[in-house]
């Protein structure tokens, strides 16, 4: 049995930078991670950090408040608005934090610079006033160029960053460490059993404060995601499995337009943002037309829908591997792509063996985003039980509703990470729970029995990959992009079947140590149960919002579904329970969000009367009371006035 | 390519697990159908999947870019995720790196390799002033901050030292990513350390002169960093930071 203040399971930003701001106010901290954290999938991370510091000609006059609009419009209304107002209000401060740590942002040149603007070369003239602060480069449903960025390769450098100061503060972490169950005693969380993927062997941490950090699900997708091999839910699956804490908005997907295909590597928004275009078989740029004011910089819920109606009216280019369409970056030239756009130029080398700037590189839509995840209020306090937080990707803070700007969830990382942090050191020095030697034991012994029963199973059937597989083709073809009620009925069946058959899958391989196999026979089953999470949310949910696009219900619906789900898996219960609580105080009224479909059911109440509802409904699904009351970071209305136009 | 074409390919693998006590080290081969555009990792999480599910190895992004996957491919240090199985031959042959504590199979620990690295070096921003949250961030040129980047990109897969004879033999080497680790920090403005301040850390036979100048550790280098001037840039300060200390 290991004791800290502050267990944070998962190194990536969101998990690092909570830890450092516990690390420094005295507590100790002790970080687990399934990989050494520099190999966290944040380090993918590729285009940029969306911060309104304001400092490139085509950021003049931005600020927080067209940040807060711009995500607000995004999540299509889906948000916490005040969890957006106070992400939006820090993130100048958090990406300029990263500058002090040592990233080396993209630096504004000043003078004449040519930029690619719709599909048109443009020379614009920087100010030399701003010379050598942060530069920006636009993102998709921005109202202007925002995102702070380190070539294509924001991710590693901001990671590196965090990182080397998580070292200097002499942090521990575990790597290769898995966190299995959570230890809590139905009030409080005390901490998790843990396996160590190098031996094999079980212990448990206990904590006062425990974080979860350990990024999407999008694994649950099989194949066709951008994420890692181990995004693959476990934090949200450890959430679940204890029967209390709910999870937000699982059917809050986010595809993202330019996965390569087939291989699902992510190719950045970022080359839309310099200028790159998507073009059919035929050779031309669909979006002008669908899109004439953001065309292809519209939000990435849009653009995908845009791409799998060309394919599915016939006008994808056909391949092997199933058709798909063109991202046109030849016209940037050799020395922007090899610059500002190397790792891309590098994963078009590397996997397909071209250069963009002579070919056409091959893109479909793919699984990237997991808007939903652990419900934790704006202190990020997980909802049921005390001690238990949630972070990043892995949290349903909820700034990104139901569709995630590109380039918010990086800054999230960073932002949420202080704002957290912060308050995980008020936590834990007003006290929190005494390390239970008992409640130890008992939870470590309930996972010693699961894994002797796993291994005790005869072998048979067929194997867990192949469920896998199942589970991916299932999940992208009836809850992808597009999904209807008949569909996800039938989803749900093969869901049920999949989970029947892993329930009697026997392991083929008996090797000691940390055997592959049983470590992936302990994650799958939560894996399935995530997967009928977010099938269950998507059926249930009659409308289209963001990411969620139903097409048998293609009208945003106000008046019935202004509203987060909440999924919650009873102990023993074959599905889980589904329930609703407002999406938190309205202050920009719903609207239109300047692209994408227009025309919405209107809200059946005033915004007074639903904000009036918010705090004792959140209070009965298990909000727990926040440091300041709800609506005190709101600042309401200060967005008017404030440049809102799409650009 | 249709099936009957592909190539059979044999992969020969070595196999250990140190946490079980009758495995003993030795070499396995593993026969598999090539498919269009096969990497490494697809080829190994086949076998794994299809014919041994012990089969140890570490994949975290399989896009080139986390550094989890390197490894010995028919005695050289790769980045597993991004070979192409067509740019071998049929018969491939794959060690874990060398240099590094052995997890099992293909999986070594790198990581710790690299946190004890950092922490050798101290491989971070030593600020000059605290953090303000109000003051507008420091000035860079631009050219400087690509140059930062440029050392930046280092990904931590082992690859350059896995393929040093002077980290294989002497342990104490800072070898070639710490060398260019130290070099990333000296040339960064924000840090207040002197150029006499690194003397210590890489200005001996355990830093930049234990180098022999082989120089395997550029050729393998997944992401290309320029390591050849990055030891010519330390040998150089290495001198005005002798000067430096003599002055003081």
């Amino acid at each position: 049995m290991k004791i800290t203040d502050v267990l944070v399971i998962g190194a990536g930003l969101a998990g690092e930078r909570c830890a450092i701001e516990a690390a420094a106010a005295g507590h100790s901290v002790q970080i687990l991670s399934l990989v050494p954290p520099r190999r966290s999938h944040s380090c993918a991370a590729q285009g940029g950090m969306q911060a309104a510091l304001g400092n490139c000609a085509k950021a003049e006059d931005d600020s927080p408040d067209v940040h807060f609009l711009d995500t607000v419009r995004g999540s299509d209304w889906g948000a916490d608005q005040e969890v957006a107002r106070i992400f939006a209000d820090s993130a100048p401060v958090a990406v300029r934090e990263l500058a002090h740590f040592g990233v080396p942002w993209t630096r504004l040149k000043p003078g004449t610079n040519t930029y690619h603007i719709k599909g048109e070369r443009v020379d614009i003239e920087e100010p030399s006033d701003k010379a050598g602060l942060i530069m920006h480069r636009d993102f998709g449903g921005t109202a202007k160029w925002r995102a702070c960025y380190a070539a294509a390769g924001t991710g590693h450098a901001t990671l590196y960053a965090v990182d080397s100061q998580v070292i200097r503060l002499g942090i521990e972490v575990l790597d290769r460490v898995e966190a299995i169950a959570l230890i809590h005693d139905g009030e409080r969380c005390h901490g998790a059993v843990v396996r160590c993927l190098r031996t094999g062997r079980l212990d448990t941490v206990m904590a006062r404060a425990t974080v979860i950090a350990t990024g999407g699900y999008g694994r649950i997708y099989g194949r066709y995601t951008s994420n890692a091999v181990i995004n693959e839910g476990s934090g949200a699956s450890l959430a679940l499995d204890t029967g209390i804490v709910p999870l937000g908005n699982m059917e809050a997907v986010q595809f993202h337009p330019t996965g390569l295909w087939p291989a699902g590597i992510l190719i950045t928004e970022g080359c839309r943002g310099d200028g790159g275009y998507l073009l059919n078989a035929a050779g031309e740029r669909f979006l002008v037309e669908l899109e004439p004011e953001k065309q292809e910089l519209a939000s990435r819920d849009v653009v995908s829908r845009h791409m799998m109606n060309e394919i599915l009216a016939g006008r994808g280019v056909d391949g092997p591997d199933g058709p798909h369409l063109w991202l046109d970056l030849r016209h940037l030239g050799k020395e922007h792509l090899t610059t500002r756009l190397r790792e891309i130029y590098e994963i078009c080398r590397d996997f397909l063996g071209i250069k963009p700037w002579e070919s056409l590189v091959p893109v479909r839509p793919t699984q990237h985003y997991s808007m939903g995840g652990v419900r934790v209020n704006k202190d990020g306090q997980a909802y049921g039980l005390g001690g238990l937080f949630a972070v990043g990707e892995a949290a349903c803070w909820d700034m990104h509703g139901f569709n995630r700007l590109g380039g918010n969830s990086l800054a999230e990382t960073i932002v949420a990470g202080r704002v957290v942090g912060m308050r995980i050191a008020e936590f834990v020095s007003q006290g929190g729970a005494a390390p239970d030697a008992d409640l130890a034991r008992s939870a470590l012994r309930a996972q010693e029995k699961r894994i002797a029963e796993l291994a005790a199973r005869p072998a048979g059937g067929r194997s867990l990959y192949q469920l896998r597989d199942d589970m991916g083709e299932i999940m992208m073809n009836k809850l992808g992009v597009f999904r209807s009620g008949d569909e996800i009925e039938t989803a749900i069946g093969e869901l049920r079947g999949l989970m029947r058959e892993a329930g009697e899958v026997g392991l083929r391989s008996t090797a000691p140590g940390p055997n592959p196999e049983i470590t992936y026979a302990l994650r799958f089953p939560g894996m399935l149960r995530l997967a009928m999470v977010t099938a269950m949310g998507a059926l249930a949910r009659r409308e289209s919002r963001g990411a969620h696009h139903r097409t048998d219900y293609p009208q945003r619906n106000d008046a019935d579904w202004l509203n987060r789900t909440l999924a919650r898996w009873r102990p023993g219960a074959a599905e889980p329970t589904l329930s609703y609580e407002p999406v938190g105080l309205l202050d920009l009224p719903p609207g239109h969000r300047g692209y994408g479909a227009a025309g919405q059911a209107a809200m059946a109440t005033s915004i007074e009367a639903y904000n009036e509802a918010v705090p004792a409904a959140q209070a009965a699904e298990g909000a727990l009371a926040t440091a300041e009351p709800t609506g005190a970071r709101l600042r309401p209305g200060a967005w008017r006035g404030a440049f809102s136009a799409p650009n | 390519m249709a099936a009957s074409d592909a190539r059979k390919l044999k992969f020969e693998i070595f196999r250990y697990n140190p946490e079980d006590p009758h495995s003993e080290p030795r070499m396995e081969t593993f026969e598999l159908r090539e498919t269009p555009f096969m990497t490494l990792f697809i080829a190994l999480n086949k076998l794994r999947e299809e014919q041994d599910a012990t089969l140890q190895f570490d994949f975290v992004c399989r896009s080139a870019v986390c550094g989890s996957c390197g490894m010995m491919v028919n005695g050289r240090p790769a980045l597993a995720c991004k070979t192409l199985t067509s740019q071998l031959e049929k018969t491939i042959r794959l060690h874990p790196l060398p240099a590094f504590r052995l997890v099992g199979d293909l999986s070594v620990d790198t990581g710790s390799w690299f946190r004890g690295m950092t922490e050798r070096v101290q491989g971070w921003i030593e600020e000059k002033t605290p953090f303000d949250p109000d003051v507008q961030e420091e000035r860079m040129d631009d050219q400087l901050a690509q140059a930062i980047y440029e050392r930046e990109r280092c990904i931590e897969c082992g690859c350059c030292v896995a393929s040093c004879a002077v980290a294989n033999t002497r342990p104490a080497f800072v070898a070639p990513a710490g060398l260019n680790r130290v070099a990333r920090f000296m040339m960064d403005p924000r840090d207040k350390r002197a150029d006499g301040d690194w003397y210590e850390v890489y200005a001996s036979d355990e830093g930049i002169f234990g180098c022999l100048g082989l120089m395997a550790c550029q050729d393998v280098c997944p992401k290309e960093l320029p390591l050849r001037e990055v030891y010519a840039y330390l040998r150089r300060k290495s001198l005005t930071g002798l000067l430096a200390k003599k002055n003081a």
